[in-house]
């Protein structure tokens, strides 16, 4: 079989195409992620808490709860994504473009995220609970000091590999229509095996991730007290010096 | 001042049933430093969490001031825990806090307003010494440094008793000397009644006025330090002072112990017990030393054939009590903690 060069998008009108195409995709990402970080964070705190030596301990609800962000994690997401359709109908009232897909990229998100930050919290040393006990502190105060607080960088970390397989989430969902640079990969670079757009989809996608991994790297830096107070240590003891 | 009534704590039911506290009463006067001590597995972690209210006892009550404090709801339970200041070992800071901010904890849990905070910090981070060091992260600090930042926040909400659950185990031998110097400076400035929880005996005597030995759960012997060091049958005050090994004694002379049991033992103690023996003691091993004040210690001796009554005799009118060697028995060396 031979390519009809012809039918491929000219050079020139790739960026018209992608560009507008990323910007879906980023639009999707964002807002699948402001919903996982907003249902995760309480939800991985609540698995936490609910667990043996937790605050609110109580094995029967830590069950569930854990077996229902199990069989969220086990579907791998095509599979997820199209059992879900009608759930997805009920909520958005349709079933393709963006507002189908955040969706089931939501879920398969939140029950992501939910064992990334359960593991993060697991990371705080018990003391530090404790500690906060024996300061008054209430289950709310201990929950959002000593323990989320504490675990934040660690959660930084977990959130930027969350994010990045959002945007690997999202070409997926982008097979069932639901536009982004996904979509564009599938349709201009599978089906109609043009290499260009294809080539420039991966270009996209990989500068994306590399951006995400980046910014998020730079997050944790900026959030873990070791790692930030040794990059200025010259500046500061220079101040220090001076004060003497 | 805090007092323990017939404190007990039990795990399990049936036969799974784990007395780790078995009626413990005891209780620290305001201006006393009391330490307990014993080996791992002793119940001394459970005493802590039982004594700063994370634990609530089987039975029996905690009370600070007279107040029983083992009986309220969970709400009343926060309040009444910052009645009682609690020093962890020294990982119990937040990382990812300056030293102003660890100190401030617990009065922004309280609610505190942010230039009282700031006031009440920066006094409190003066009062333990680390008044330049407020912006520090505990990374930034050396363990006795993160241990007073751990102090000034265990008194934060100023109160009159401070518990110290294994605060000094992990210090090198200076920093657990300065913690022990603050602790005793804080003691005698804001009159706290002070319950030292340890491994350590070594610090235990720097710190305590009194001490109580857990082991299995019970209180097998207790009472001030230096009475304890003067009864020659005290378990305790043995393993406080062990006898370290000493050189032995020439072949024509026995070997006996002699320890201080009053505060009369005349410094030329050696010679006049000599002198009165008519005969030759030679010194093969001693450890004298003053606690509180109050001089104790023991030695071994050799000594050339004198009556063994005789000798008995003299040394108690010396203040002393003295043993045939063999007889001695071993220090009881409590194993320790990791």
């Amino acid at each position: 079989m031979s390519l009809p060069l012809n039918n491929n998008v000219p050079l020139a009108e790739i960026p018209a195409l992608v560009f507008p195409a990323l910007l879906d995709t980023l639009i999707m990402v964002g807002i699948v992620m402001l919903i996982v970080v907003l249902v995760g964070i309480p939800l991985g705190a609540l698995v936490h808490n609910l667990a043996q030596g937790g605050l609110f301990e109580n094995p029967a609800l830590h069950t569930t709860i854990s077996w229902i962000v199990s069989i969220g994690r086990s579907l791998p997401f095509l599979i997820l994504m199209a059992s879900i359709v009608p759930f997805t109908r009920f909520i958005t009232g349709t079933n393709i473009g963006i507002a189908a897909a955040v969706v089931p990229m939501a879920i398969a998100g939140i029950a992501f995220f939910t064992r990334i930050v359960e593991n993060s919290l697991r990371g705080v040393p018990p003391t530090l609970v404790r500690v906060a006990k024996a300061s008054g502190a209430s289950p709310l105060q201990i929950i959002r000091t000593a323990q989320l607080s504490e675990a934040l960088p660690s959660i930084i970390g977990g959130l930027t590999i969350n994010t990045i397989a959002m945007i690997e989430y999202s070409a997926i969902a982008g097979t069932i229509g639901a536009g982004g640079i996904g979509y564009v990969a599938v349709t201009y670079g599978y089906q109609r095996f043009d290499n260009t757009v294809m080539l420039a989809t991966i270009v996209i996608l990989v500068a994306t991730v590399a951006s995400v991994q980046l910014i998020g790297d730079r997050l944790v830096r900026l959030t873990t007290p070791h790692s930030r107070t040794q990059a200025r240590l010259p500046r500061a003891s220079r101040r220090e010096a001076s004060l003497v | 001042m805090i007092s323990l009534e017939q404190l007990t704590k039990v795990y399990g039911h049936g036969d799974q049933r784990t007395v780790v506290l078995d009626r413990l009463d005891f209780s620290v006067d305001a201006g006393e430093i009391f330490a307990v001590v014993g080996p791992s597995g002793a119940g001394k972690s459970t005493l802590a969490q039982c004594v700063n209210l994370l634990e609530r006892p089987t039975s029996g009550s905690v009370l600070v001031n007279g107040e029983n404090l083992s009986q309220l709801t969970e709400k009343q339970l926060r309040v009444a825990r910052r009645r009682i200041g609690t020093i962890f070992q020294s990982d119990g800071l937040y990382s990812r806090r300056t030293a102003a901010q660890n100190v401030a904890l617990p009065l922004e849990y309280l609610g505190v307003t942010a230039e009282e905070t700031r006031a009440r910090v920066a006094e409190l981070l003066d009062r333990v010494g680390l008044a330049g060091k407020a912006g520090h992260y505990p990374h930034q600090l050396s363990g006795g440094q993160r241990q007073r930042v751990g102090i000034a926040r265990a008194l934060a909400l100023r109160p009159s008793v401070l518990l110290s659950d294994e605060a000094t185990s992990g210090l090198d031998p200076d920093s657990t000397r300065s913690i022990v110097a603050l602790l005793k400076e804080l003691r005698d400035d804001l009159g706290l009644s002070i319950l030292f929880i340890t491994h350590e005996m070594d610090t235990v005597l720097q710190v305590a006025d009194s001490v109580a030995r857990l082991d299995h759960g019970r209180i097998v012997e207790s009472g001030r330090i230096v009475e304890l060091l003067r009864d020659p049958a005290s378990g305790l005050g043995r393993a406080l002072r062990p006898a370290r090994s000493h050189e032995s004694a020439p072949a024509d002379a026995t070997e006996w112990f002699v320890s201080y049991t009053s505060a009369a033992v005349p410094a030329d103690w050696l010679t006049r017990l000599a002198g009165q023996l008519g005969t030759t003691v030679s010194l093969l091993g001693a450890s004298i030393e003053t606690v509180d004040g109050a001089t104790v210690g023991h030695a071994s001796i050799g000594v050339a054939g004198a009556n063994a009554e005789h000798l008995i005799s003299v040394a108690r009118s010396l203040g002393l009590e003295a043993r045939p060697e063999q007889a001695a028995q071993p220090a009881e060396i409590l194993e320790p903690v990791a």
